[in-house]
């Protein structure tokens, strides 16, 4: 399938190309899309996380999420369960991952089905079967509401680690399956315990995927939602900060705090493809060394040295510096040019109502001639008219007027009519 | 310090699959011992009853005249030279060499010490810095026997450790293994389906088929006077000959073939089944052992047709059809400058003597 693809990229005719550079970029803005307009989001100085009308470059909404206290916090909780949720999955997850290499070939599927199945469980019902269990454990103990049982942290990272253990376990499964045997079987041989064996032999092997499966642990633990919301109880996490924050309305902090995690993801995946191509590096070196091309060089120089690791780093202090400068030099100025210009428009806004408003008044009072009892019943019809017919379906005083035959009384209708919005209006026309 | 090692009765089996079939062996203090056989014989699965890795189904192993049941592979007086050598690739090569040292808490100067006189040993000096995957494999072949011998084993065992090694290599290290046992005077038991290594290397070779030693002896013996078929095609090259037993003397059997009776020395069987009238019979002839004989001087003649002759430097080799057999004969002579007076098709008389052939009791034979 991909052969025949790739012969068609190779042979294929200009269309054929053009087909696939469009599906390629169509997908990357499918993929990406999304995170760089949040991205842009978090530099504009509008209230609301928008890219257009765009007011001002400025990072003051970095300054707003580093003083949101509920963020913070929930950030801090967040790191704080991640470490705990490694703490406990990365060795559940070796543990494992060791059993399944050791047990009979025939029982092995079944233990394989078994250990995996939390991975397969929906996070919801992990979260309340957590939350269920150790409320049950608890009344075992009669223990107290202030016992670790119903403490959110420990909820979390144990209900977490159901699931995070199964994946730490998938990464130490693939390590395993390269590691050759006879390399225990040698330490044994030699007189090592199987203590010794581990700590010596297996445990150096499997340090880069302890080191991975901490990060994927660490990771999925941060990001998690659906478990983490039952289990949490009173604390908050990063997620469900966020959660109710989206909830009640947002501000373009939380596309700073994308920004953010975004940025260090891929400082992360950076210095990560830096030190697996010197690994490679050195691999095929000390190979040239094995088959005696080269003599054997010096210990390699340290990896803050290496020119793409500095690279790296002097891209990313550029990229902060410049940001920095342009997000706060000249900002208030700018946005003072942009207040004006609102208000600019709020006013002509303002007088082309006005305008219209004495326009429609004169033309009943001149018709009717009723006298000045009219006026009141009057004013919501002359509302009705001027704002649109959709906006009103909102209104209160709507509903009042099919309901009550009489005038309504001014105290109720100031009250009820909070939140509508022609009674802005109303009130500075009743100023006037 | 060294320590021989008894096999009694062993069986070793997987399921229903039978790996080692009643071995008995025993194999003294200070002895090169080689099993020889073909890939799959079970070599490997004695060596691993031998070090603990497994344990037999029946029978016991002696190591040292003490019965290893329930002694695990850390606690045996053993060291096993892998088929894959088994170093550890995240150590340097001092600290592979000095592994069994560390394990027992000796300090690192002292194994620093002797990391460098092992290193001198296996002609390394001053690589102990080097990371495993820096060596060339005649150099890790080294340093896995340095690491084994650091453990100051009373027997070391090694699983085909030259298999991986080129010609000249091999034959390199050949002569340095014996040399660094002779050295050290500790018990080699060696494992290898190469039969010119078993022969020059070892006091004693025990020759292994399917599960079961076919026969143990000097490589001199198990050249000259195979005990079975198996042995006699297994080892060295032979031209095999079958028939029926028509005679039994004390010295020597005669076998009717289709070229006539054969008058051969029966093989030492070692009391399983000496030969009797009217018993299938193989003899074996070495191509050294043939001659030409136009003159039939030698006991034992027969006719056949040159077939194709291949000069070989120092060697002739004629090739024979005969009468009733796919196979041809085949007749190995030294390049003495007599020029050759044969012209393939040519028809001639061949013998030997029964000194030189030997009959055994017809049986499974190594494959081609
Ligand atoms: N753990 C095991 N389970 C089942 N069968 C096994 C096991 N180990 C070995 N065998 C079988 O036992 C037989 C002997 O194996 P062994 O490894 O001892 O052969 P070998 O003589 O060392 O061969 P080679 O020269 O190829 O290394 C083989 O047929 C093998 O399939
Ligand atoms: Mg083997």
């Amino acid at each position: 399938m991909i052969a025949a693809l790739r012969e068609a990229v190779v042979r294929g005719g200009l269309l054929t190309r053009i087909g696939l550079a469009l599906f390629a970029a169509c997908f990357f803005v499918y993929l990406f899309g999304p995170l760089v307009l949040m991205g842009i989001t978090a530099f504009n100085s509008s209230a609301f996380p928008r890219v257009s009308p765009w007011e001002c470059f400025s990072v003051e909404w970095f300054e707003v999420l580093r003083n949101d206290q509920t963020l913070v916090e929930g950030l801090r909780n967040s790191v704080f369960i991640g470490i705990g949720v490694v703490a406990l999955a990365v060795p559940i997850g070796l543990a494992g991952a060791l059993m399944l290499m050791q047990i009979n070939q025939r029982v092995r599927p079944w233990y394989y089905t078994v250990v995996i199945s939390p991975i397969l469980v929906p996070g919801v019902v992990l979260g309340i079967s957590t939350l269920v269990f150790w409320d049950r454990v608890g009344i075992m103990f009669n223990a107290s509401h202030e016992t670790f049982f119903y403490n959110g942290f420990f909820l979390t990272i144990v209900g977490q680690a159901t699931f995070i253990s199964a994946y730490s376990m998938l990464v130490f499964i693939s390590r395993l399956q390269r590691f050759d045997p006879a390399l225990e079987e040698a330490a044994l041989d030699l007189g090592a315990t199987h203590v010794q064996t581990f700590r010596k032999v297996l445990l150096p092997f499997l340090k880069p995927a302890i080191a991975s499966a901490a990060v994927l642990a660490f990771l999925a633990s941060f990001e998690n939602y659906n478990t983490t919301v039952f289990t949490i109880v009173s604390e908050s996490t990063l997620t469900t900060v966020l959660a109710s924050k989206v909830r009640y309305g947002i501000n373009p902090s939380i596309s700073a705090l994308a920004v953010i995690i975004v940025v260090v993801t891929l400082l992360g995946a950076a210095v990560f493809e830096v030190v697996k191509r010197r690994e490679q590096k050195a691999a095929r070196e000390s190979e040239k060394v094995a088959r005696g091309e080269v003599p054997a060089r010096a210990r390699r120089k340290p990896l803050l040295l290496d020119p793409a690791m500095f690279l790296i780093l002097a891209v990313f202090v550029a990229g902060l510096g410049t940001v920095y400068f342009a997000g706060t030099v000249g900002v208030e100025e700018c946005k003072a040019a942009v207040k004006e210009e609102k208000q600019r428009v709020a006013q002509e806004r303002v007088r082309k109502l006005q305008q219209q408003r004495m326009f429609q008044r004169a033309a009943p009072v001149a018709g009717e001639g009723e006298g000045e009892g009219g006026s009141a019943p009057a004013a919501p019809q002359a509302q009705r008219e001027d704002s649109s017919g959709f906006e009103s379906i909102f209104a209160p005083q709507n509903l009042k007027e099919q309901v009550e035959s009489g005038p309504p009384a001014a105290g109720t209708e100031s009250f009820q009519g909070i939140f509508a919005p022609e009674n802005l209006e109303s009130q500075s026309g009743a100023g006037q | 310090m060294s320590a021989e090692v008894t096999l009694e009765n062993v069986w070793i089996r997987f399921g229903d699959f039978v790996a080692a079939r009643a071995v008995d062996i025993n194999i003294r203090q200070g002895e090169f011992f080689s099993f020889l056989g073909p890939s799959g014989c079970g070599k490997t699965t004695l060596l691993r009853a031998v070090s603990g890795f497994l344990s037999p189904s029946e029978g016991r192993v002696l190591i040292g005249g003490k019965d290893m049941a329930g002694i695990g592979p850390n606690k045996r007086p053993t060291a096993l030279i892998f088929q894959n050598l088994a170093l550890f690739p995240l150590m340097t090569v001092w600290e592979n060499i000095t592994f069994a040292l560390e394990v027992r808490g000796v300090s690192a100067a002292r194994r620093r010490k002797r990391a460098d006189e092992l290193l001198e040993l296996i002609a390394l000096p001053g690589q102990g810095e080097k990371m495993v995957d820096e060596l060339s494999g005649g150099q890790r072949q080294r340093v896995a026997i340095a690491r084994a011998l650091a453990a100051e084993p009373g027997v070391l065992l090694l699983d085909e450790p030259l298999s991986a090694l080129d010609l000249k290599l091999r034959q390199h290290m050949r002569t340095e293994l014996r040399d660094i046992q002779q050295r050290v005077g500790i018990t080699f038991i060696y494992i290898t389906h190469d039969q010119g290594e078993a022969l020059t290397m070892s006091d004693n070779v025990a020759v292994m088929r399917e599960g079961v030693i076919e026969q143990v002896a000097d490589g001199n013996t198990i050249y000259d006077r195979p005990a079975t078929a198996f042995v006699a095609s297994f080892v060295g090259e032979n031209n095999l000959l079958r028939g029926t037993v028509s005679a039994v003397s004390r010295a020597a059997v005669t076998v009717d073939t289709g070229l006539g009776a054969i008058r051969a020395r029966a093989a030492d069987s070692g009391g399983k089944g000496s030969l009797a009238v009217g018993d299938d019979a193989y003899v074996f002839i070495r191509p050294e052992s043939l001659k030409f004989d136009e003159e039939k001087k030698m006991d034992n003649n027969i006719s056949a047709q040159i077939h194709q002759q291949e000069f070989e430097g120092s060697f002739w080799q004629v090739f024979f059809s005969i009468k009733g057999s796919e196979r041809k004969l085949k007749l190995s002579m030294v390049n003495d400058g007599s020029a050759m007076s044969h012209q393939p098709g040519q028809r001639v008389t061949l013998g030997f003597a029964p000194e030189l052939a030997v009959a055994t009791p017809a049986g499974p034979l190594a494959a081609e």
